[in-house]
């Protein structure tokens, strides 16, 4: 763990394919996962290899990896089917059947793995998180090239991910969209289920190695999520849930190696910051996201809650000068009639002022020519609609004014010119204010 | 089926009188004796009926009286304890291609990442076949019945910025596009606007003509005399099954929803008021 915080390619390079190729392994299957709204099935499977793996070493006696592999993959694959099974006979929903299912296995596992402890070095931080640092120490020869055997177990596993997904691609996306449809199209949902369960649990097993089964969960979830918070269509939600993947490997690892020299500690768990990468990228995802974005949806709400002072203030003025009252047309009465604040009332009205809409003397507001303009289509737009919402569509009289209020904002010469058709051309609201023409 | 997108139109009407001819021979749908039972809980009780060919069959009866149960049934999506259908003369499996499904509007997950396009393409999935990639024609054939059901520009639209009624439509375009001779809707007709609402029937109506058969779920008792020439009354059982102005009467409709019926005066006032003018 003490690694070099140094760059060196014959280890940090084979480190990072690892992360990569097991990131985006993960990624792939993870989309359908997400989409399908079970991603803690691939929570539940990766947890219930561990008995698997212990089972099938106790049965056959062998430590080949082959037999582990295998050992794990059925148990990962009768997860989902426990799963299913207790969910149908149970009456439980998915969550509760999968918290029983897994924890039992997980459960069998460790009692097993206690038996067979003397045999099978399972070291319970290595199945926690993984060392993924130890890829480079292992290889195996191929056409004359030392490569990790991690490496190319992740590299067959990502791959055969990737050539499902491309020759199933359309069965995958009828089956998670409407299995009802799947079935009765002559595709067979429950077997597309579980091949896709076969995929997580052959994926889970492969990366327990390098990641462990804990951060497995992580590449399986995060990528596609964060895909998911930048595209709505599927296809370019797979490809970015494989960037996002291999991005998060390559700064996991780098900021693993990096980060904790500049506090003056050796390196970082490779396989722990690829998890928290994921989280950050993700993060910045939910923020940052063009259309879905926190930010932006905050503020495309405040610009339009801002156009709707600013128009109010107009309307307002346009209402107070209609029917002149004993109040100032100045910035308090304003405030206090449209409950807005100081400084933010200031500012729309300066605005206002700048671009011709409104005079100021003496603190006293009155409409220009251009003003009175616009305050006329606003209130022409309020009286059309209260008077639309009451004659057709039988609102009553006292409920129209908040719907009114909010709909003027949105209404264009256009639809006032229907209203006015439809309503008949009416001279005044149901309130009996004159409804001006333009 | 279709050798090229030109003679699209000349196959339509080929498929058209092909399925008049079938039709006016074969029962498009038999169901005899069906229980379907969960939880050893009869949902639907021995329920048999026959439609005839080419008509517009509702399916009316209370909340929880088995019609949705009894859709899926028919479609094999769900197991059934005892009884036997049959889809023009065959089992299901042999006609699967001729049936149509337009399930509930909530049965999906709208938030799913697709395009209306995308959803209505799905119909021609079983005729694209395992593994295999849409083809032009296919895309072309989608947005033609994306067009018929009056969205043809939202084609690109994530769904889940479909209005309830849009989604709706963009599910019968789905249905559409199957080319199917026997369609079966759940509820189309829930919570959608008025204009979808006479835009689905009136496809359904040439539907009719085209001597298709359709299966609807249907709630608004006011509208079913006006809508559909076939009834089927169901609340657990069929409580009566026929032409409407047989079967849709005080008296059944009393017995289908055990007199909780409100609105029972209206529809049958509307339902006399029809036949009058017939």
């Amino acid at each position: 763990m003490n690694g070099s915080p140094q760059w060196i390619w014959e280890l940090d390079g084979w480190i990072v394919l690892a992360g990569i190729l097991c990131a985006v392994a993960a990624a792939i299957p993870g989309n359908f996962l997400v989409l399908r709204r079970m991603s803690m099935l691939g929570d539940a499977i990766s947890h219930a290899i561990l008995p698997g793996l212990a089972a099938a070493f106790l049965i056959s006696g062998s430590r080949s990896s082959l037999t582990m592999f295998a050992g794990a993959v059925i148990v990962g694959v009768l997860t989902a089917l426990f799963t299913e099974w207790i969910r149908g006979f149970g009456e439980v929903d998915e969550g509760a059947s999968m918290g029983v299912v897994f924890t039992t296995l997980f459960a069998v596992g460790l009692v097993m793995i206690v038996q067979a402890a003397d045999y099978v070095d399972l070291d319970p931080s290595c199945v926690l998180y993984g060392a993924i640092e130890r890829t480079p120490l292992d290889t195996v020869a191929i056409a004359g090239l030392n490569i990790p055997r991690v490496v190319v177990m992740l590299a067959t596993v990502a791959m055969i991910n990737l050539l499902f997904v491309i020759v199933f691609y359309k069965e995958l996306k009828i089956c998670s969209f409407d299995a009802s449809l799947a079935t009765a199209s002559g595709f067979h949902s429950q077997l597309m289920h579980y091949l896709l369960m076969v995929l997580v649990a052959v994926t889970a097993v492969a990366s327990f190695e390098s990641v462990g089964n804990i951060l497995v969960v992580a590449m399986f979830v995060v990528p596609p999520s964060a895909a998911r918070l930048l595209t709505d269509r599927l296809d370019r939600m797979i490809l970015l849930s494989i960037l996002i993947a291999s991005a998060a490997a390559v700064l996991g690892h780098l900021s693993a190696i990096t980060v904790p020299t500049w506090f003056g500690y050796g390196s970082a768990s490779t396989s722990g910051m690829i998890a928290l990468t994921s989280g950050v990228l993700f993060l910045t995802a939910a923020l940052f996201a063009p259309q879905q974005g926190v930010i932006i949806r905050l503020l495309r709400q405040q610009r339009l809650s801002l156009r709707i002072l600013s128009e109010d203030l107009i309307a307002l003025l346009y209402r107070m000068e209609e029917r002149p009252t004993s109040r100032r047309p100045d910035l308090v009465t304003l405030r206090s009639v449209l409950l807005s604040g100081d400084w933010i009332t200031a500012l729309l009205m300066r605005r206002h002022r700048q671009r011709g809409l409104v005079q100021s003397n003496n603190g006293v507001f009155r409409l220009t020519e251009a003003g009175r303009q616009l305050g006329t289509e606003l209130v022409r737009s309020h009286r059309l609609w209260e008077q639309y919402l009451v004659s057709e569509a039988g609102v009553p009289a006292d409920r129209i004014h908040d719907q009114a209020e909010r709909l003027e904002h949105f209404t264009g010469r256009d639809l006032r010119d229907r209203l006015n058709q439809e309503t008949a051309t009416p001279h005044t609201d149901p309130h009996g204010s004159p409804i001006p023409s333009e | 089926m279709c050798p090229g997108d030109q003679a699209l139109e000349l196959c339509m009407d080929q498929s058209l009188t092909k399925s008049l001819s079938k039709n006016q021979s074969e029962i498009p749908l038999s169901v005899y004796d069906l229980t379907v039972a969960y939880h050893r809980k009869p949902v639907i009780w021995d329920v048999g009926f026959e439609i005839p060919p080419g008509s517009l069959v509702g399916i009316v009866g209370p909340n929880g009286a088995g019609k949705s149960t009894l859709l899926k049934a028919i479609l094999n999506l769900i197991p059934i304890a005892s009884g036997r259908i049959q889809v023009f003369g065959r089992s299901l499996q042999q006609n699967r291609q001729r049936v149509g499904y337009v399930p509930q509007r909530e049965s999906v997950d709208w938030d799913f990442p697709i395009s209306a396009l995308d959803v209505v393409a799905m119909g021609l999935y079983r005729q694209v076949g395992w593994c295999l990639p849409l083809r032009r024609s296919h895309w072309k054939a989608a947005q033609q019945a994306l067009e018929r059901v009056g969205i043809g520009e939202l084609r690109d639209r994530q769904i889940s910025q479909l209005s309830g009624g849009q989604q709706q439509r963009t599910f019968l375009a789905r249905a559409l596009v199957q080319e199917a001779d026997l369609y079966l809707m759940d509820e189309p007709f829930a919570a959608v606007d008025a204009s979808t609402e006479k835009a689905i029937i009136e496809i359904l109506r040439d539907m009719k003509k085209a001597g298709r058969t359709s299966l609807v779920i249907h709630h608004d008792l006011h509208t079913v005399p006006e809508y559909f020439d076939y009834v089927v009354l169901l609340n657990m059982r069929v409580v009566a099954h026929g032409p409407t102005r047989d079967v849709f009467t005080r008296e059944n409709l009393e017995k289908t929803y055990g007199g909780r019926l409100t609105l029972l005066d209206e529809a049958t006032e509307a339902m006399r008021r029809r036949e009058r003018s017939m």
